[in-house]
């Protein structure tokens, strides 16, 4: 059974106002336990909106949202317990911090559950050691930390929930190359340690490609493909089509193709691509 | 949702009254509001009614907007009515309960504040709905500026209203944004008792002062990056320029709050 299902979910915004807008257009998917998931899609194309329908922060206007194949809006009270078990992180998640230390800061979401002090702390200590914050800064105040340490203390303070789902909305947006890398992966770590579902929102389609078994493409409110890493990035043109942009080691391969150098496969990461030439140079010397 | 406050939203239209010169509706609405409180009877009254509907269906704002713009008075609204209606004593007693008397008298005045007071609302309404912030704080400036005379800071006045208009939507956004950053999280906002509501809303003050701070910052960097030093010299890309139809629509709001004086002076 799917984790995480949606059934013809619509969200219009501002109904009734001169600023109606349909962000989210019968949206039907699934998602398997697991999975890691590259959302991807323009400024406004109802991504965002999409996600926080997975929690539970808004609610649709029309269709729903099935947890483990529950409607998570079939009880309003209980709508808490969903927070928990599908974690969000927003864009720019540094910006909710607020507590005097990382430690706090870190068991808000924990508390929140009310899990017990031991419960908590182990929590605590093992996101930190997840997301890479060493031991020393969790008694340290977040607004002393570096822009990137800012970042993953807030992502901690959602993985610390110990959500079955994490969603994750770009969330190497602004940082430098080092910091996106190192951000990426701790995620991947935690995915493999965790074996829980994934969704990471990026404009990067090398981090796509580098993590994600399925993407997610929206486009215009819309659900414009959902299939995995290699069918998506097989539609190369369509994907352009709506303004997106596909790896651009995918472009190299594809032009490498239409001048008669098949390889046969579609290539979207740059280890891979070395890997596959390195392979075809030796077939070629022992010819 | 918190985006759903309508106080000083702009619509952006292109009715007649949307295109009026905003100095003229800054003094109409001011002669609006004479106009009401002038008259006390209902035939006064009845006229600011037309004045006020006519001016709504000419501005083609759906009516159910204005009508949100009253919602959150309410609670004013019942209070006024409440205290007209138990301490107004003139007439003849409809009911009483010990010392609280309710008589027709008092009915007749609450009735009356009540609708005094949504039209008040829907008539100022119509003013921020018509006109966007910018435009009007331009507005208040040019009306302000004889006061420069007497060394009245009405520039810098001006420039602190448009940026804490402007900045109001950006507020309300990140309120917004860190509301669901923190209910993600599990904090009981609008759910829960009393003093966990109480202490969750830390969680959302904490972080919307330091952004409030960080952008007045920014924006005081950027203000002068691009050299803003005040008022001094300083010309418009929009220049206010009045029109025919600007002195017609005044003549007409002036034509009514004479109808309404006279009216009040007959009945």
């Amino acid at each position: 059974m799917a984790i995480l299902e949606t059934q013809e979910l619509t969200y219009t915004y501002s109904v009734g106002t001169p600023f109606e807008k349909t962000a989210v257009d019968h949206v039907s998917l699934k998602i398997e336990e697991g999975e890691m998931i590259g959302v991807m899609g323009h400024t406004g194309s109802g991504k965002s909106t999409l996600i926080q329908h997975f929690n539970g922060l808004l609610r649709p206007t029309s269709g729903k949202v099935l947890l483990d194949g529950k409607d998570i809006w079939e009880n309003k009270e209980k709508i808490r317990d969903v927070r928990f078990r599908v974690g969000l992180v927003f864009q720019y998640p540094e910006y909710q911090i607020f507590e005097e230390t990382v430690y706090r800061d870190i068991a808000f979401g924990p508390k929140n559950m009310g899990l017990d002090e031991a419960e908590i702390k182990r929590r605590v200590y093992e996101t930190a050691h997840d997301i890479g914050l060493s031991e020393e800064l969790l008694e340290r105040s977040p607004f002393e930390l570096s822009g990137g340490q800012k970042r993953r203390v807030a992502i901690a303070g959602v993985m610390a929930m110990e959500p079955r789902v994490l969603i994750l909305d770009e969330p190497t947006a602004g940082l430098d190359p080092a910091g996106r890398d190192k951000i990426l992966d701790h995620i991947r770590h935690y995915h493999e340690r965790t074996k829980n579902t994934i969704l990471i929102v990026s404009h990067s389609m090398e981090d796509i490609a580098s993590f994600a078994d399925k993407i997610l493409v929206m486009s215009r409110a819309k659900l414009f493909c959902y299939d995995e890493t290699v069918k998506v990035f097989a539609r190369a043109d369509e994907i352009s089509q709506i303004g997106l942009d596909v790896p651009q080691i995918t472009k190299v391969f594809g032009e490498l193709r239409r001048r008669g150098l098949d390889f046969g496969k579609e290539v979207f990461t740059v280890g891979y691509a070395r890997d596959l030439l390195l392979r075809q140079l030796a077939e070629r010397e022992v010819r | 949702m918190l985006r759903d406050i309508t106080i000083g939203q702009y619509f952006p239209g292109d009715s007649i009254i949307h295109r009026l010169d905003p100095r003229f509706k800054i003094v109409m609405t001011i002669l609006y509001i004479v106009m009401l409180f002038t008259g006390d009877n209902y035939i006064c009254l009845g006229v600011g009614a037309v004045y006020t509907f006519g001016a709504i269906l000419l501005s083609r704002i759906p009516l159910k907007m204005f009508l949100r713009s009253v919602k959150p008075l309410l609670p004013f609204l019942i209070i006024t009515a409440a205290i007209n209606l138990m301490f107004m004593n003139s007439g003849d007693v409809l009911w009483q309960w010990k010392f609280i008397k309710i008589t027709d008298g008092g009915l007749n005045t609450s009735v009356f504040m009540v609708i005094r007071i949504v039209l008040l609302i829907m008539g100022s309404s119509l003013l921020t709905y018509t006109t966007s912030p910018i435009t009007l704080t331009d507005a208040i400036e040019r009306l302000l500026s004889p006061l420069r005379k007497i060394k009245f800071p009405v520039h810098e006045l001006a420039m602190m209203m448009s940026i804490a208009l402007r900045f109001i939507p950006t507020l309300i956004e990140e309120t917004d944004k860190i509301m669901s950053a923190q209910k993600a999280r599990g904090a009981e906002i609008d759910t829960g008792s009393f003093t966990t509501r109480a202490k969750n809303l830390i969680s959302i003050l904490v972080p919307l002062f330091i952004s409030a701070f960080r952008r007045a910052d920014e924006l005081a960097t950027a203000m002068e990056c691009r050299c803003y030093h005040g008022g001094e010299g300083r010309t418009r890309l929009r220049q206010l320029r009045s029109a025919p139809r600007d002195y017609t629509a005044l003549a007409l709001t002036v034509l009514f709050l004479a109808a309404v004086i006279v009216l009040g002076r007959l009945f």
